[in-house]
């Protein structure tokens, strides 16, 4: 199948963000999550938990509270005393409006949808009635002057030696008029609204309780803990066919090592996140109709998009963070050697750059040219490209200035095989085509979205004759635009599932496909249909196990002299798809670690099928072919996040 | 109290009863009407309550009437069988036989079998059965061979349950017995063979049974004078195969075994059976009512005339042949308790009957006065205890009903509301099996340890800690209670599960010589160790006394055993806490010592672990511990006995802090040789390497 050298590279140093806040919608199944840099990421539950959407973050934007309300309408509020509403179509925040109350800590919805309510610093509580187009300032609840109900004098005497006051870390008021806190001394109490009396109390940690959710139901509630652990509450009748119910602690999950700041309750499922930056799914198996994959626990780390871009000629590697990139030089070797070998270096890999930019947004996206001498990124308000230079061993960079006003965001960037062309998704849905000569550019010609549309494209692919150009949105189909002839060739029949990589293949301009669901297609852009491939894939299916992967494909590369190979990759696992092999059907093993032994060609012919697998790169954020006989795979492994987090809560481990 | 009333005979007519009596007495469609057939030709209707015949018919000359005549409750016509093959329907108007119904069948019929509620059904020789009805349509049809060559039918009776006609039939075939059920509705059938039990050379004389919701209980009595029952599930599992049933004692010789005339059995009710039969070999025949529930002769009735030792009974009244006329004795029973049954009840005795002294049978000495009655009341208790463990073994046999829990617990709470009510009446055997299915739990049946705590039956406690997930803190503290303060000599004769302990009497020999070692395998904890201050010197002027206290056990090894099951069951602290203060101290003291014990056990090994099938482990051991100690501590501080225990208790924890803090201390270094280890591992940052795809 074939033998490559693969350098297998650990030093791309990125960190997740801590989650902050989780909110549920319950309408679309989609999850909306806000992380410490103040990014928002929107996750489709019905599409295997594909994080379909993102808005960047921003320095000085520390989200605290996050809400859908008006249906599957998105709002955030922060530190910086902003209520702001995402547009989810176009991928930008519509509106920011100060509260004036200074930092807001906390937001909710009204049960209706139509009408937001902040808690702010100075400790007055906003009400704003949303409006179709915006939010609108209704009415202030003054702490002076609202007349307190009740007061409920939280309990601290767990707290013990040390004075400190204890926190209500969150609250949930249910129906029957129950109010339910969660503290820093580590209780859940449940109090009588009516009376502002205690009812009941747990005590389920030694640190802090720091978040709650309750279901729509009100029957069952999730409380996490600093200690990283995950409560789950639930009403249960008293006694077997008795109508009186109570409120009972019923499983604890421990899927964090941190703080989980923030949880939210499905229909069917507990969702945590914290400082330790899972994402984490805990299906409840009574809610769970069909014990199918669906079923099982979900922990998503690391973003579903390519964080990484390669310069084949040049063999670098370009890393994005949220506010710089890097530039790395892979190293060489003239050694050889047999399978998992590890070979001499003869040359290390050499950090060449690191580019901050300016300014408190986070960078969107990023992309190196394929030899090498241009490097471009984006942040919300504006797009940066760089000219690079290489004289010996140094390295020189110039910024290409005076920027169209068209070009100010980007939401992806590609370069041609070639490197003349830059195409450039803007948040508008447009798609630029930008001419690079020398140290200067042109602006060729921009594919306006069709008429009525505003939805982003986030994906673009080009074919290496530079002819084609494909674009995807989140939703919509793919659309095919003809390069020379500046035109759109076609559009891709729409498919239930986002679209997770794509890429054109050389000389046949194949577009593979890869979705959510994992399922791969083979459309022919010349032809405008789909490949004979792809339609014998579609016919038997895909192996049972290969669509019960849990993380997206996200990268999709082609060897240069084998037209028969398709690469592909997800965080953990490495394929490379043999079209001219039988495809492996449910009885078939899909991944085999060991290699063949002394079995007869015989035997291995007729057990060989179109998957080769590798599982021996993971977590396994990007995956390209270098040249014939080269890869290079860029891993992230989970230990070295961990050591790049701030410490746990210690816990004993002998003689508490 | 059941009753046997003044007798009358019926027949006007002297009937033509051969030596065998008469082919049967069956029931009219009016309650008050029996049909009688003699053995010969004739079939007589008769009205009991005036003792007269009401209409009599006979068949020709010649012919003879083979199968008694029943009467078709469903169209009030009287059906008759005539040499085997020929049936006759006919009804009151009809005079002649020759000239009523007749329909020739292709098959020899055993029995007409009908009952009220139902049509009914014909039984063939050869063991097949069908409805009148549908034979009629068609008298000639193919009839069926069911049973073997040799095999005959002996007895059969006709039941409906839940209006489902059900059949039964026994067979005999070289003095082996079968039993056929035929559901049928369903026409299914299902033959089970009877065991005789041990006596093999014993002949079943008579049969009789009555029926329940899911069996028919078959009495039998047999040829040594005892009357037998067995269950017959109505609703087998599995019809397909031959089943065995087994047949249990139910009364001990009633009758003599070598009577000279025919005997005979009938079910009165649930509770009673009427018995024909002499009861000793050279008495006159008796007519006796049995209790079969308190095992009790409740009357009997003298027959100094001789039977044909059969014996029919419908409704009130019971029928057989005296001498030579059919007698009837009405027969009447209340409720039967056992103040009743044991005589306390005053009833008015029949100065016409009189019990027969000899029947009593009870081995005990015939002594009268209270003692008397105690032991006797004691021995029937006995007596219904072991049914009742034979009927819950037999269930427990069956045990793939879908409602087994259920019935289960209903079970267990019958039982223990008895227990409750009669302080005498402890089914222990039948309670340890009911325990043993798994299905049970404390909330199910709190009564249950609450009586064998008032029992002080440590055996079945121990199983309750061991197989209920739910026992309640107070309810495992005064097991714990009991534990410790039962004496050694009543706990020598009770059966516990020694599964959890180890025999270290046997061990200790062994000890000896590990002693030498245990500085090495000290696990942290020496008993030596010589850093604790002055009250230490006070103990190491005895070393010999220490080692001798931690080597051997401070407890018999069935109170271990029981100790151990205490260890093992579940608790929480708070709900503990406040019942281990009602402990007496000497009490604490001594489980304090043997869980010393035990935790020196345990450090002599490098797993810390105690040997045997389930031991406690440290954790638990020192859990309890630490619970006593927090229960009791100003109560055992004040004990001068205790002083040394305590003082080893505060060696022991010491030795465990430090143990512990040491382990704490290894356990960063560790994470940094685990740090080392992993950068070893992770070759870098960067590296290139070779991969083969297959």
């Amino acid at each position: 199948m074939g033998e490559f050298k693969v350098h297998r590279v650990r030093f791309f140093n990125y960190v997740p963000s801590g989650i902050r806040c989780v909110a549920y919608n319950n309408q679309s199944n989609r999850l909306a999550v806000s992380r410490t840099d103040g990014t928002v990421e929107i996750y489709n539950l019905s599409a295997n938990y594909f994080q379909e959407k993102f808005f960047p973050g921003h320095e000085s934007r520390a989200t605290e509270a996050l809400c859908w309300a008006e249906g599957q309408r998105l709002f955030s509020a922060g530190l910086n005393g902003e209520i702001m509403e995402y547009d989810l179509q176009a991928l930008n925040i519509k509106y920011a409006m100060d509260a004036f109350g200074g930092p807001i800590w906390s937001m909710a919805a009204s049960p209706s949808g139509s009408q937001l309510l902040v808690g702010c610093e100075d400790g007055s509580v906003k009400l704003f009635q949303i409006t179709p187009d915006k939010i609108q300032f209704e009415r202030n609840f003054d702490r002076q002057k609202s007349s307190a109900v009740h007061k409920m004098i939280v309990d601290r005497q767990y707290m013990g030696v040390s004075k400190r006051k204890c926190i209500v870390w969150g609250v949930a008021f249910l129906s029957d008029g129950t109010i339910i806190s969660v503290d820093s001394a580590g209780k859940v109490q449940f109090w009588d609204s009516a009376t502002g009396t205690l009812v009941k109390s747990h005590l389920i940690a030694n640190a802090d309780v720091q978040s709650i959710a309750v279901a729509d139901q009100e029957d069952s509630f999730v409380v996490g803990t600093a200690e990283g652990t995950v409560f789950h509450f639930q009403l249960v009748p008293v006694t077997s066919n008795s109508s009186e119910k109570q409120w009972v602690r019923t499983k604890p999950f421990q899927h964090h090592t941190h703080d989980v700041r923030t949880v939210a309750h499905s229909p069917t499922a507990l969702i945590s996140g914290g400082t330790d930056t899972h994402l984490v799914f805990r299906p409840l198996m009574e809610k769970v109709e069909v014990k199918n994959y669906d079923a099982a626990l979900r922990k998503i780390t690391f973003p579903h998009r390519c964080l990484i871009s390669c310069s084949k000629k040049r063999q670098l590697l370009l890393f994005q963070f949220a506010h710089h990139l890097e530039l790395w030089r892979l190293g060489s070797t003239v050694a050889t050697g047999k399978n998992g070998d590890t070979l001499p270096l003869s040359k290390n890999a050499d950090h060449l750059l690191h580019l901050k930019t300016k300014g408190p947004e986070n960078i969107i996206c990023s992309c190196i040219s394929p030899c090498g001498s241009w490097i471009a990124y984006s942040t919300v308000s504006r797009f940066f490209l760089y000219r690079l230079n290489y004289e010996h061993d140094n390295i020189s960079l110039k910024r290409v200035s005076k920027m169209p006003a068209f070009l100010r965001s980007a939401l992806q960037i590609l370069f041609s095989e070639d490197s003349t062309k830059l195409f450039v998704a803007s948040n508008q849905g447009a798609l630029h085509i930008v001419q690079l000569s020398g140290g200067s550019f042109k602006h060729l010609h921009a594919f306006q979205p069709q008429s009525g549309t505003v939805e982003a494209m986030c994906l673009l692919a080009v074919s290496p004759d530079g002819n084609w150009l494909a674009a995807s949105g989140t939703s919509a189909g793919v659309h095919v635009y003809n390069v020379k002839q500046l035109k759109l060739h076609c559009t891709v029949p729409a498919y239930n599932f986002p679209v997770t990589a794509m890429a054109i293949a050389p000389n046949t301009n194949n577009l593979v496909i890869a979705h959510s669901d994992q399922q791969v297609f083979e459309y022919s852009i010349p032809d405008k249909q789909y490949t004979d491939w792809s339609r014998t894939v579609q016919k038997q299916g895909f192996h049972h196990l290969w669509l019960q992967r849990d993380t997206p494909i996200t990268h999709i590369s082609f060897h240069p002299k084998r037209p028969m190979h398709i690469l592909l990759h997800d965080a953990y696992m490495f394929c490379i798809i043999d079209k001219s092999l039988p495809l492996p059907n449910d009885k078939t093993l899909l991944y085999n670690p060991f290699p063949p032994t002394n079995e007869s060609d015989v035997i291995r012919r007729r057990t060989a099928h179109a998957f080769k697998i590798s599982k021996i790169y993971k977590p396994l954020l990007f995956m390209d072919l270098l040249d014939e006989r080269t890869l290079v795979a860029v891993e992230r492994p989970l230990d070295d996040i961990i050591a790049q987090l701030p410490p746990p809560i210690k816990k004993k481990k002998f003689g508490t | 109290m059941a009753a046997l009333e003044e007798e009358f005979t019926l027949s006007s007519v002297v009937l033509s009863a051969g030596p065998e009596g008469l082919l049967g007495v069956e029931q009219s469609d009016k309650t008050d009407q029996f049909l009688v057939t003699d053995s010969g030709r004739t079939v007589i209707l008769y009205k009991v309550s005036d003792q007269k015949p009401l209409g009599s018919w006979s068949v020709k000359q010649g012919q003879i009437i083979t199968c008694p005549a029943v009467c078709n409750f469903q169209t009030g016509e009287y059906v008759v069988v005539h040499d085997n093959k020929v049936l006759r329907i006919w009804n009151n108007e009809d005079v002649n036989l020759d000239k009523v119904f007749k329909a020739t069948l292709s098959a020899e019929v055993y029995r007409i079998l009908s009952v009220q509620g139902t049509e009914p059904l014909v039984l063939f020789k050869e063991g097949a059965v069908r409805g009148l009805e549908a034979l009629l349509a068609d008298p000639q049809q193919k009839i069926e061979t069911v049973i073997s060559d040799e095999e005959v039918i002996k007895w059969t009776k006709f039941f409906v349950v839940f209006r489902h006609p059900v059949l039964i039939f026994i067979t005999e075939k070289h003095g082996n017995y079968f039993a056929y059920v035929q559901m049928f509705n369903s026409r299914i059938l299902t033959k089970y063979t009877l065991l005789l039990g041990q006596d093999e050379n014993s002949v079943i004389k008579s049969f009789t049974a009555s029926v329940d919701r899911k069996f028919i209980s078959l009495m039998s009595l047999s040829s040594d004078g005892c009357i037998y029952e067995t269950l017959i599930p109505i609703r087998p599992a599995d019809p397909e195969k031959n089943q065995s049933l087994v047949k249990s004692l139910l009364l001990k010789a009633v009758v003599s075994g070598n009577a000279r005339n025919g005997v005979a059995l009938t079910a009165l009710d649930q509770d009673h059976v009427a018995v024909l039969g002499s009861p000793l070999a050279a008495s006159k025949e008796c007519l006796s009512v049995w209790n079969i529930k308190f095992q009790t002769l409740q009357t009997s009735k003298e027959l100094p005339q001789g039977t044909s030792g059969q014996l029919w009974y419908y409704g009130e009244h019971l029928f057989m042949l005296h001498g030579k006329s059919l007698t009837v004795i009405p027969y009447k029973c209340e409720v039967s308790s056992l103040a009743g049954a044991l005589g306390k009840l005053k009833h008015s005795q029949d100065p016409g009957t009189h019990v027969v002294s000899h029947f009593v049978n009870w081995e005990t000495p015939q002594g009268c006065g209270l003692g008397f009655q105690n032991s006797e009341q004691s021995r029937r208790i006995k007596d219904s205890e072991k049914h009742i463990e034979v009927e819950v073994r037999k269930f427990l046999a069956l045990k793939q009903t879908p409602d087994f829990h259920t019935v289960i617990g209903d079970t267990v709470t019958g039982l223990l509301e008895r227990c409750k009510a009669e302080p005498s009446f402890y089914p222990r055997n039948c309670l340890m099996q009911l325990i043993q299915t798994h299905v049970l739990s404390y909330s199910l049946c709190p009564d249950l340890m609450e009586i064998a705590l008032k029992k002080k039956d440590v055996q079945l406690l121990q199983l309750c800690l061991q197989q209920f997930p739910d026992i309640p803190e107070s309810v495992t503290c005064a097991c714990l209670k009991i534990f410790l303060s039962i004496g050694d000599d009543s706990l020598q004769e009770t059966d516990v599960n020694m599964e959890s302990v180890f025999d270290y009497s046997i061990n200790s020999v062994h000890d000896e010589k590990m002693e030498e070692q245990t500085e090495i395998l000290q696990n942290g904890f020496n008993p030596e160790e010589d850093k604790c201050n002055n009250c230490d010197q006070e103990l190491n002027k005895k070393p010999q006394d220490e080692t001798k206290e931690s080597t051997s056990c401070p407890v018999v090894q069935k109170r271990a055993a029981l100790l151990n099951a205490i260890l093992h069951s579940a608790y929480s602290e708070t709900f503990l806490l406040p019942h281990l203060k009602d402990i007496p101290a000497q009490h604490i003291t001594l489980f304090l010592k043997y869980l010393y014990f035990l935790y020196l056990k345990c450090s002599e090994n490098a797993t810390m672990t105690l040997p045997g099938i389930h031991p406690p482990t440290l954790n638990q051991i020192m859990d309890w511990i630490c619970l006593l100690l927090d229960a009791n501590f100003t109560v055992v501080v004040m004990m001068p006995e205790a002083k040394r225990l305590l003082i080893n208790l505060y060696k022991l924890v010491k030795s465990q802090i430090s143990v512990y803090s040491e382990l704490n201390k290894i356990e960063v270094s560790f994470r940094e040789l685990q740090k080392l280890n992993q950068e070893k591992n992770n070759r870098g940052l960067y590296s290139i390497e070779v991969l083969e795809l297959f």
